[in-house]
């Protein structure tokens, strides 16, 4: 494989599109990560507010044991 | 607290990025052999190396986990092969766009290293479907960091076999005209290095900590008797 | 003998008795190995070989007949209750890991008696090159045998148990696979056999049994916990 030491550098203009896409391959899985990521910090903000509620909620019936308890269990 | 010092990490990333990218492009000379192609170096050595010895830590962490049995280690050694899986696809991408700039073909069997990588990641990538299929979490924890062990173990026994396969050595060096590795390029392939080395860790941080926020969310609605939201992943760790 | 020696020899024999009796692996390892040759000599297109392509087809087949008898491995042991007893021994429960490669190799050099001789038969112009080619063989037996009885221990107790010990265990093996072709390829050469790197190939594959030996033997024991 002496080739591969006689063989002449691309020139400039071929060279860099090579170089150009090995960079742009790495950025684009970069950018691709932090979009999964993303969705999982949505998620987690989604889950955030969902137990914040339940929170508020169990702090009203804490509150107002007696009418709330009557609204929630209607037979109890 | 896995989100403390994220911040200044990610913030020592960027700028060891932007230093190195700017080293790359504007200080490093220009290869003898390869010319402008030998750039792709900067990326995929530093990538190749920091994912190499993400699979070890990997195994360290696993080792940890088996004499400890404390949890988080698992979830540390996966987030760790996890996260160095993701960039041996760049060093393999970027590897074939080297070898087609270089010798006209998308991949060639000649060159040991990248060879041996291959094989290394295609043995971390049957890490997920071997998780998946062990359903007891406990047993899958352990499984997964005996595998991680013996895997960590198999990536220097695998290189060694396969550069010796190779009966024609390819002496990779990176000379400029007068040959031997000038200053200059050292200079530019450390940094890329550590940049790798911090992105790499960065991500591993990040990854922890919202595996952690996850856990918390889980931790406050046990502790409010709601109802624990389905779904959730089947293999990775949890953290809390 | 001390207890974890007559431990040994107890669950080896077992196996290797259990094995004798109702013959599910050995036979089966054979039939295909030698179905895999004709399969070669139709898909290849040649009806003889030589050097790099018969060392190939060699070790392409045992290893595949291999995983065969490595996806069986502990079947008896996770349907009669043999991990629970050796969870109760008071013993070095390591010592589960060591019978197993040793009864796995003994069934690899069997295959192999039988799967060599007719490969040569298929193919091979002359045998002067399998005298030293036993001594590949045992040492990638060695390799296999530890490799693949620390994966089935795994893969006995997953899903898709089958799938498992191929698709993990491949890549694991192809340093041993390297090495021996390598050692085997000049003893099959057309010219007669040649030792060439023939000493460097058996540490390589000398330094993987080692290597992997002490890795399964200090993580079997995690393996066994419930």
């Amino acid at each position: 494989m002496e080739l591969l030491f006689a063989a002449p550098a691309l020139p400039l203009d071929e060279a860099g599109k090579y170089v150009a896409g090995a960079y742009v391959v790495f950025v684009v899985l970069l950018v691709v990560y932090v979009a999964i990521m993303a969705a999982k910090v949505q998620r987690i903000e989604r889950e955030l507010r969902e137990v914040a509620a339940i929170a508020e909620r169990n702090k009203e019936i804490q509150a107002a044991p007696g009418r709330e308890a009557e609204e929630a269990a209607p037979y109890g | 607290m896995y989100g403390k010092g994220l911040k200044p990490l990610s913030i020592a990333t960027v700028a060891m990025l932007a230093l190195s990218l700017s080293l790359v492009f504007f200080y490093a000379p220009l290869d003898g052999d390869q010319g402008f192609i030998q750039k792709i170096f900067y990326l995929h050595v530093p990538l190749a190396i920091v994912a190499l010895v993400g699979f070890i830590a990997g195994g360290v962490f696993a080792v940890l986990h088996l004499r400890s049995d404390d949890r988080k280690w698992d979830a540390y050694s996966y987030v760790s092969i996890h996260i160095s899986v993701i960039f041996g696809v760049a060093v393999l991408i970027t590897g074939a766009i080297w070898a087609k700039a270089s010798w006209g073909h998308w991949w060639v069997w000649d060159e040991p290293t990248l060879v041996s990588f291959l094989i290394v990641f295609l043995l971390y990538a049957t890490y997920y479907p071997f998780r998946y299929a062990i359903e007891d979490r406990d047993r899958q924890a352990r499984y997964a960091s005996v595998f991680a062990v013996t895997a960590g173990a198999f990536v220097p026994l695998n290189f060694m076999a396969v550069r010796m396969a190779q009966s024609l050595v390819h002496p990779r060096t990176f000379a400029t005209a007068e040959g031997g590795m000038p200053g200059e390029m050292m200079l530019t392939f450390l940094c890329s290095l550590a940049a790798m080395a911090l992105l790499w860790t960065t991500l591993v941080k990040f990854e922890l900590t919202a595996k952690s926020a996850s856990g918390q969310v889980k931790r406050l609605r046990r502790a409010l008797d709601a109802p624990v939201a389905g779904g959730g992943s089947r293999i990775a760790p949890e953290v809390s | 003998m001390t207890p974890s020696r007559a431990a040994f020899a107890a669950i080896l024999a077992k196996d290797l008795r259990s094995e004798l009796r109702t013959l599910q692996s050995l036979p089966a390892m054979a039939l295909f190995s030698v179905t895999t040759f004709v399969i070669f000599r139709f898909g290849l297109d040649r009806t003889s070989l030589s050097g790099s392509l018969a060392a190939g087809v060699l070790w392409a087949t045992l290893l595949f007949a291999a995983v065969l008898g490595i996806n069986r491995l502990f079947v008896a042991e996770r349907e009669e209750g043999g991990f629970d007893a050796i969870r109760l021994a008071p013993i070095d429960r390591s010592v589960l890991f060591t019978a197993k490669v040793a009864a796995l190799l003994v069934y690899l050099l069997a295959l192999e008696l039988v799967a060599v001789p007719i490969f040569a038969i298929f193919f091979l112009e002359d045998a002067a090159g399998l005298g030293p080619l036993i001594l590949v063989l045992v040492l990638t037996d060695l390799g296999l045998a530890a490799t693949g009885t620390l994966i089935s221990s795994m893969a006995v107790n997953s899903r898709a148990r089958d799938l498992l010990v191929p698709l993990v265990l491949l890549p694991l093996a192809v340093p041993l696979m390297i090495a021996a072709t390598g050692a085997t390829e000049p003893l099959l050469s057309l010219g007669g056999p040649s030792y060439d790197r023939f000493g460097t190939w058996l540490m390589v594959l000398g330094l993987y049994d080692l290597i992997f030996g002490l890795v399964g033997y200090a993580v079997f024991d995690f393996l066994l916990e419930d």
